[in-house]
């Protein structure tokens, strides 16, 4: 089985561990990765608020290279490029016209065909049916599973899971042996893009996330995007401060935690990259 | 009928920008406030909560319009798009809010205050067209060069580096060409 990739450029970067799990973990599974030849940065956060063709015209490139390489399903396990990739499609699927221009501006045929996944679709899709089975250490501790904005919003592109209340992260985590608790701040935002232009907004944003999940027993978070693991962990320093007092607990992205469970060796899931060390309580 | 029927106009005003290029009527919202209530910045951070941006808008008023266009609400809001979440009118603020970005940017309102954050995005952008990914070691660079944080982030680096988070040089995309046209016809067009 193969399915197309796009890492983006925070998985060969900062958070190179996430791309790290997720391909250690469908090398478990028995699924080929094929990235999109030649692909480039989807714009994020800048291109969308700067210039709105710009914005569409990063993710149609990449989508059009997908379709020229013939990968007709694409995962795309950073959250943040998951939501450029599939707004782009959205929009363009709906407005030929649009899509017309935006062809020329790419100089590349796209017929916003193809399905885009994000890491849960995936692990749902392909993984899940075999998972439990090959589960030699349970994962036994309280989690928090924490979404973010962009896995679930907007609701009427993505059509993922519920948009205030998700529960596809806390079946899978439920599966691994772990306790996800129920919290106030699951789909709340971290700060996300501003991490370095406004450090102080962020650290007040994620420090509410981390208060939450910390006084309801939670022993790790859970994530699934780059952005949001990058502002829990990185600035940790910055959180600690803005909360007043230390906090240690860690996060892992949830392509680790299910490596954790099937026995895939830490350094093979990157754990060694993480800034808050990943020292689970042993219960 | 004739009394209300002017209220749903394209005409100069932002609002009527806003319907005819992002096909939404802001006189759809009726001022329920729950966009305000969860928006993670309106309390602390913007100067309008998206609320009362919407207020602003629906007024039609030039010196409103430039209000907004030169307010800080514009260029803090994430896009975390939980306004758009839970308004029970569907009135997509997080695709207004780009709209009222980039009207912004192009007519030179942007508020001081945000210089920051605006010189973020453009670091990232100029990045991006100049190697097609993302650079972090670049951006940084970049951005620092522009507002003089020379200190700031400093920190975070080498222990990025320790972790192998981080590049020191650049991955080019080979098509590096139809890149810098898309640039050319979209961002950079006149
Ligand atoms: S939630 Fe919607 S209807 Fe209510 S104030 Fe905000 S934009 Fe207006
Ligand atoms: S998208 Fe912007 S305005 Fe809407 S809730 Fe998020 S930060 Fe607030």
């Amino acid at each position: 089985m193969k399915l197309g990739i796009y890492p983006g450029c925070s998985l060969t970067g900062s958070a190179r561990e996430y791309f790290e799990s997720v391909e250690a973990l469908a090398k478990f599974f028995g699924i080929e990765l094929q990235q999109i030849s030649d692909w480039n940065c989807c714009g994020a956060t800048a291109a969308h608020n700067l210039n709105k063709k710009l914005s569409l015209a990063l993710p149609a490139r990449i989508l059009a290279a997908a379709e020229r390489d013939n990968l007709h399903e694409l995962v795309v396990p950073c959250a943040a490029c998951y939501s450029r990739l599939s707004v782009t499609q959205h929009e363009l699927r709906h407005n030929i016209s649009l899509r017309n221009e935006i062809q020329e501006i790419i100089e590349a045929k796209y017929n916003a065909s193809g399905t885009i996944l994000n890491v849960i679709q995936m692990i749902n899709l392909y993984f899940l049916e075999n998972l439990e089975k090959k589960i030699v250490k349970p994962l036994k501790n309280k989690v928090a599973c924490y979404y973010g904005c962009l896995l679930v919003r907007p609701e009427k592109v993505l059509h993922f899971d519920r948009v205030e209340n998700p529960q596809s992260m806390e079946k899978i985590l439920t599966l691994l042996g772990a306790t996800p608790i129920n919290w106030a701040m699951k789909t709340e935002c971290c700060g996300a893009g501003l991490s370095v232009s406004k450090t102080d907004v962020v650290a007040k944003l994620s420090a509410k996330i981390l208060e939450d999940a910390v006084s309801r027993g939670a022993e790790a978070i859970i994530v699934a995007c780059p952005m949001c693991h990058a502002n829990l962990d990185m600035r940790r320093p910055e959180i600690e401060k803005a909360m007043g007092k230390s906090c240690k607990i860690p996060v892992l992205y949830l392509t680790q935690a299910i490596g954790l469970a099937v026995g895939i060796d830490e350094k093979t899931l990157g754990l060694h990259r993480h800034f808050i060390p990943v020292d689970l309580p042993k219960n | 009928m004739s009394s209300s029927a002017h209220h749903i106009e394209i005409d100069d005003s932002l609002a009527g920008k806003i319907l005819a290029n992002c096909g939404i009527s802001v006189e759809r919202c009726y001022q329920c406030g729950k966009c305000s209530a969860g928006c993670p910045l309106a309390e602390t951070e913007m100067d309008f909560p998206p609320s009362v941006v919407l207020r602003m808008l629906q007024t039609r008023i030039p010196q409103m319009d430039d209000k907004i266009l030169r307010s800080k609400s514009i260029w803090i809001c994430l896009t975390c798009e939980m306004c758009i979440a839970r308004c029970p009118m569907e009135v997509d603020i997080p695709v207004i809010m780009d709209f009222l970005r980039q009207e912004s940017f192009q007519n030179e309102k942007t508020n001081p205050e945000m210089k920051n954050v605006i010189a973020f995005h453009k670091s990232f952008l100029e990045i991006v067209k100049s190697t097609g990914r993302l650079h972090e070691v670049g951006l940084i660079k970049n951005y620092k060069l522009k507002t003089f944080n020379l200190l700031q982030d400093v920190m975070l680096a080498p222990k990025m580096f320790s972790k192998g988070k981080l590049h020191l040089l650049p991955e080019k995309i080979k098509d590096l060409s139809v890149l810098q046209r898309i640039f050319k016809k979209t961002l950079d067009k006149k």
